[in-house]
């Protein structure tokens, strides 16, 4: 893990140089990837609490959604936290009735997921209309502006690394820049963020509790048989999902953006789901996912279009060098088809100076596919995720 | 067919309940915000009984229905097509780039059109369904990035392809010519509002829809893969196959949902506010409609008719986001209640068979 993490530091690092596209790895853009990481990483935390029970949850984003509204709501009446608080309790309100519908009443989880995703939506508008309809800096569509949630860091850290950085060294610039981007100016939610990642992976590995709801995902007979009460595991589980989705909206709302704005989510909770699935439902794989995903949608923020472009290069030979390890191994389609997809980044690279700003945006989610594509073959899921269990069904 | 009564009289309480559950949340809600119930009722009947109105329920429909059609093809087969909104948004717009960039003899124009468009819808919808039988990847992740890829990609091309119109911030492409219109119906009289011509075409996919699913070898197969993939690789279906037309058909009729306002309204071309989200809209009306082409239909129109209705209480000073409450809140209890409905009907058959055992050993 660590390892592969300095190997992409360092090929990012070689990259830059060769490039001269500086906000690969600037401190600006690791702040900003590790901001946008930290909603993602949360609906990813609930998708894998929801689906460690056995519940496929893609009514993350409407869940999302419901917290981002909490959210703008009660924080510019009472506060940031207060704020970040009924964001919470929207989601799991969200979360609430998804497990009604699924657990209770055996509704196909996709099918109670999208519902979801539909009410959330329609609820928060129709709130929206009702509770911000005249009040000032409000609209139909966004709430006032929230005050902020304070910022923490290391002190004593941020000048020194900021003067490494302006030298554009190989490999130290950049990780001056990985630091200063981590460790300075960080928001307290952010810092929340990261123990409920580290508690998720408590509660869920090592209590018994955690092994109970574990084994509802994995095998809800068997654990009923052993007198696990799987309905109530499955109800927490679902809840507890989304309440954290509720949390990654909060952080939307207020750290993210200045407020709650309609169509803020913007696809993060199906994002999340899927950082969790590229993590192969681990709280360790799901940071990296969301990590990864957090990063490509920083750089397209950050002159994204030198960026992007910058990254095509090292795409493009890192697929070069993928398929001639697959032809060493004689695989010769897949090698074949790494190496065409290999060649047109490069060639897009060499004929062109910027991606033009529309493709950037695209990143993330290309770099999603891309991901899933390449990783999903050796994932397992839970093995009793998204299927229907009665009690008693086992006989 | 032998026609049981009792199981069309379970098919059709579930959706019956539900609605009337919907109804007594939306007086809930509207109660609790102040708003009379009654005469807020009678004017969204009142209002939906124009003529004008009637026509406009009736075209929203027929988008409606088609969207609903291309997502109830991947459901029968266990598939969640949830890309029928990026599939239909990318195949309008090549639709109208390609459309408007020639003229041929009227039915042949519209022809190449429908052509297009569908191949594009399809073509979107394949890359889903490559990725998951070569890669294993779920169709619910992918179909939704498609979306996202869709949206900023059209908006890419929507730039290089659009052509100015004085006086006017929307950006659109060219409007096809006269030969590509398809002519509107004045079915409804008293009004001058024509229905949509198109609805001639959703109703001939929606027949061939049902015939396709319970008459055919194909049909037989999906519907099977759809209840247990086990059995049907047993009995010598090819998984992957299925999977990969499922899909494709799926994005081709999803590559129609964007037509009746191309080719039916009045500028014939894409633009910045054409119509977006009708492959969500798509997903609750096939659940409602519990894929079944009559059944969608009905839904088909329900939504439309709740949609008209959001003019009227803007009117009235009701926010008109309550239909967006009011329409989720169908869906989530039409699948509670299918459930409970089926759970039902399992018990009354059991029931019934244990009781004519009885009767035979006694």
């Amino acid at each position: 893990m660590l390892l592969s993490v300095a190997v992409g530091l360092l090929l990012l690092s070689i990259v830059r140089v060769a490039t001269g596209a500086d906000d690969l790895t600037s401190g600006g853009t690791v702040s900003a990837a590790l901001a946008l990481a930290v909603p993602i990483g949360l609906a990813g935390l609930g998708g894998l609490w929801s689906e460690r029970s056995g519940v496929a949850n893609i009514g993350l984003e409407g869940m999302m959604i419901l917290g981002t509204w909490g959210a703008g709501w009660a924080g510019y009446q009472w506060g940031p936290w207060t704020g970040v608080l009924v964001g919470t309790l929207m989601g799991a309100v969200g979360g609430l009735l998804h497990a009604i519908a699924t657990v209770s009443f055996g509704v196909d989880h996709i099918v109670s997921g999208v519902a979801v995703n539909i009410l959330g939506l329609g609820a928060t508008q129709f709130l929206s209309v009702i509770a911000f309809d005249g009040v000032k800096g409000a609209g139909q569509s966004q709430s006032p502006p929230l005050p902020d949630i304070v910022t923490v860091g290391v002190p004593g850290l941020g000048e020194p690394l900021r003067s490494l950085e302006k030298h554009h060294w190989l490999l130290v610039s950049d990780l001056a820049g990985v630091l200063r981007g981590l460790l300075t100016g960080v928001s307290l939610l952010t810092v929340l963020a990261v123990l409920l990642v580290v508690g998720s992976y408590v509660v869920l590995w090592r209590t018994a509790f955690g092994l109970r709801l574990r084994s509802c995902g994995e095998n809800p007979v068997a654990a009923e048989s052993l007198g696990v009460n799987v309905y109530l595991m499955k109800y927490a589980a679902v809840i507890a999902s989304g309440a954290f989705a509720g949390v990654g909206g909060a952080f939307l709302a207020i750290v993210a953006g200045n407020g709650y704005r309609e169509g803020q989510v913007a696809g993060r909770g199906y994002i999340g789901l899927a950082a969790m699935i590229f993590g192969n439902w681990r709280p360790g794989g799901l940071v990296a996912g969301a990590g990864l995903f957090g990063y490509t949608d920083a750089l397209q923020l950050r002159r994204g279009g030198e960026s992007v472009h910058a990254l095509l290069l090292l795409v493009g030979l890192l697929l070069l060098v993928g398929a001639v390890l697959l032809a060493l191994r004689s695989r010769l389609v897949a090698g074949t088809i790494a190496a065409a997809v290999g060649a047109a980044a490069l060639a897009f690279y060499l004929r062109t100076d910027v991606v033009p700003e529309d493709f950037t945006t695209m990143t993330p989610y290309v770099a999603t596919l891309l991901v899933l594509a390449l990783a999903s073959q050796r994932l397992r899921m839970p093995a009793a995720d998204g299927l229907p269990y009665r009690r008693g069904q086992g006989g | 067919m032998r026609i049981d009564p009792r199981r069309v009289l379970l098919a059709v309480a579930a959706p019956t309940i539900a609605i009337v559950f919907a109804l007594l949340v939306t007086a809930l809600v509207l109660t609790s915000t102040g708003d009379p119930v009654l005469s807020t009722a009678t004017a969204v009947f009142d209002y939906a009984r124009k003529p004008a109105v009637e026509a406009q329920i009736l075209n929203q429909g027929t988008i409606y229905y088609l969207s609903a059609l291309a997502v109830a093809v991947g459901f029968r087969m266990n598939l969640f097509n949830i890309g029928v909104d990026g599939q239909y948004r990318l195949a309008a717009f090549a639709a109208a780039v390609v459309g408007s960039s020639f003229t041929l003899p009227k039915p042949l124009h519209i022809l190449v059109i429908l052509l297009v468009a569908m191949a594009v819808g399809a073509m979107w919808a394949g890359i889903a369904a490559l990725l998951k039988t070569s890669r294993g990847v779920s169709e619910v992740i992918s179909t939704i990035m498609l979306n996202a890829i869709a949206t900023t990609l059209v908006a890419y091309l929507l730039r290089r392809f659009k052509v100015d119109t004085p006086g006017s911030n929307n950006v659109a492409t060219k409007s096809i010519a006269e030969s590509g219109a398809f002519p509107g119906l004045g079915l409804i009289p008293g009004t001058s509002v024509k229905v949509f011509g198109f609805i001639i075409i959703a109703a001939v996919a929606g027949a061939a829809y049902a015939v396709v699913l319970s008459r055919t070898r194909f049909g037989f197969d999906l519907r099977a893969t759809g209840r247990s993939r086990t059995a049907a690789i047993a009995s010598g279906v090819d998984v992957r196959r299925m999977i990969v037309t499922s899909l494709l058909i799926s994005g081709a009729i999803a590559g129609l949902v964007g037509m009746p306002q191309l080719l039916g309204g009045s500028t014939r071309s894409y633009s910045l506010d054409f119509p977006a989200g009708l492959g969500f809209t798509g997903i609750a009306i096939a659940l409602l409609g519990r894929n079944n082409a009559v059944g969608m239909a009905l839904a088909a129109l329900l939504f439309s008719f709740l949609d008209s209705s959001s003019l009227i209480l803007d009117f009235n000073g009701i926010a008109k986001e309550i239909v967006l409450i009011i329409q989720g809140t169908i869906v989530l209890s039409v699948v509670v209640i299918y459930e409970l409905v089926r759970r039902y009907g399992v018990a009354a058959e059991q029931r019934r068979v244990s009781r004519q055992l009885d009767g035979a050993t006694a």
